[in-house]
């Protein structure tokens, strides 16, 4: 009889999502969207750097609705990255293990950052 | 490398549906995964109606049902009944638990039923656990020491020491925490996983062992340790209520403390 090649078992196909697993994906992708985001960044200091009509080339690109779109996802990218990050360093300092506080802490990173973010635009937009 | 998908010999497919009896009034739909080496074919997802009038309340009650009375090849590992052997680990409604402390009741509309995740299929429900039991034996599970028993006694612990193995002994290495793990899923050829780092922690932590600067060194390793990353599935999971992402904290932290 040939040996067929055993199957593997279903995994992410089956496995039910929970926003502990959600936020820990997230907390890759989002360092991962950071990390091309810096690309921008040296992008804006570089334009700075090469004088006003550079700059304002940055500008226009950085204003219209796909770039601040980028820009907004930028910023909700990096609140989410840093409260979730605070959380990983109580993990790593063996605090806010127990289940009902995870499941407390994924709320309270999702908010601060939601909240965050907004906050960063109102000011940007000097709306206060 | 990660894979998200599966390979093309483990996709599974629609089986076949097994009607219950005329007249049964509360009936239940599982849909089991299926394979067997024999047929050559992909998996498949069977679909049993169970009068659950006529079965016990936990979902090892309805396979065993399945088995008995309507499909005698559906395939499983079972033993204790009662959540202390570990046997019947399975994933049932997405999330990895016992099958026999498992209330039906507890699952909303079909209770679908697939071997533990992302493992090497023997037949239907039965995963291979080689290396699993072989990443256990790696951390060697057992006390080891250097000084002498005490003539006549025991090596004795105070109540403090010994309610500090409290939350470890009790796991039963069902492999439900490593096996809902996705770290795991991707590297278990070198990660040891939640279930076996737990059992590690189990050993450094026990004021009796000697060997603790040893077994802090074998799991000072960028995968066997380090792929721990914090993702929580093992805590969500366990059917015992253990919390392994807790206890693979602790021994990051022994690693850094002893740095002095």
């Amino acid at each position: 009889m040939a040996h067929k090649k055993r199957p593997v078992s279903p995994h992410l196909q089956v496995y039910k999502w929970g926003l502990h697993m959600a936020l820990s994906t997230f907390q890759r992708l989002t360092g991962l969207f950071l990390g091309l985001g810096t690309v921008f960044i040296a992008w804006w200091l570089i334009a700075i750097a090469m004088g006003p009509d550079a700059y304002q080339q940055v500008q226009v690109c950085m204003s219209s609705w796909i770039g601040r779109l980028v820009l907004f996802a930028f910023t909700f990218s990096l609140m989410l990255h840093m409260c979730n990050g605070i959380r990983h360093l109580f993990w790593d300092a063996g605090i806010g293990f127990d289940l009902q506080v995870t499941a407390r802490a994924n709320y309270i990173v999702i908010i601060s950052a939601v909240t965050l973010t907004l906050l960063a635009w109102v000011v940007a937009y000097g709306l206060v | 490398m990660a894979e998200f998908r599966l390979p093309a010999n483990s996709r599974f497919k629609k089986g076949k549906h097994w009607k219950s009896a005329e007249g049964a009034a509360n009936v239940r739909r599982f849909n089991v995964y299926r394979w067997n080496e024999d047929d050559g074919a992909n998996p498949r997802i069977d679909t049993y109606d169970v009068d659950m009038d006529k079965c016990g309340p936990m979902v090892l009650d309805a396979i065993i049902k399945i088995k008995n009375e309507i499909d005698p090849t559906l395939t499983f590992r079972r033993s204790c009944r009662e959540g202390v052997c570990g046997s019947c680990a399975m994933n049932i409604d997405g999330t990895n638990t016992l099958a026999c402390t498992k209330a039906v009741s507890d699952v909303k509309g079909d209770v679908n039923i697939f071997p533990l995740p992302h493992m090497d299929v023997v037949k239907d429900l039965v995963p291979d656990m080689t290396h699993f039991y072989a990443q256990y034996a790696s951390i060697k599970p057992w006390m080891q020491t250097e000084t002498p028993v005490p003539s006549g006694k025991e090596r004795l612990q105070s109540r403090d020491d010994r309610a500090k193995l409290d939350g470890l002994y009790e796991c039963i290495l069902c492999a439900c925490c490593s096996t809902s793990c996705p770290s795991y899923w991707w590297n278990s050829d070198r990660y040891l996983g939640p279930a076996i780092l737990l059992q590690a922690y189990r050993w450094l932590i026990d004021s009796r062992d000697e060997a603790t600067g040893d077994r802090l060194d074998d799991l000072e390793d960028p995968f066997r340790l380090y792929r721990c990353h914090t993702i929580m599935n093992c805590a969500n999971t366990c059917p015992k209520g253990l919390n392994p992402a807790n206890a693979i904290a602790e021994v990051k932290k022994m690693l850094v403390t002893r740095q002095g």
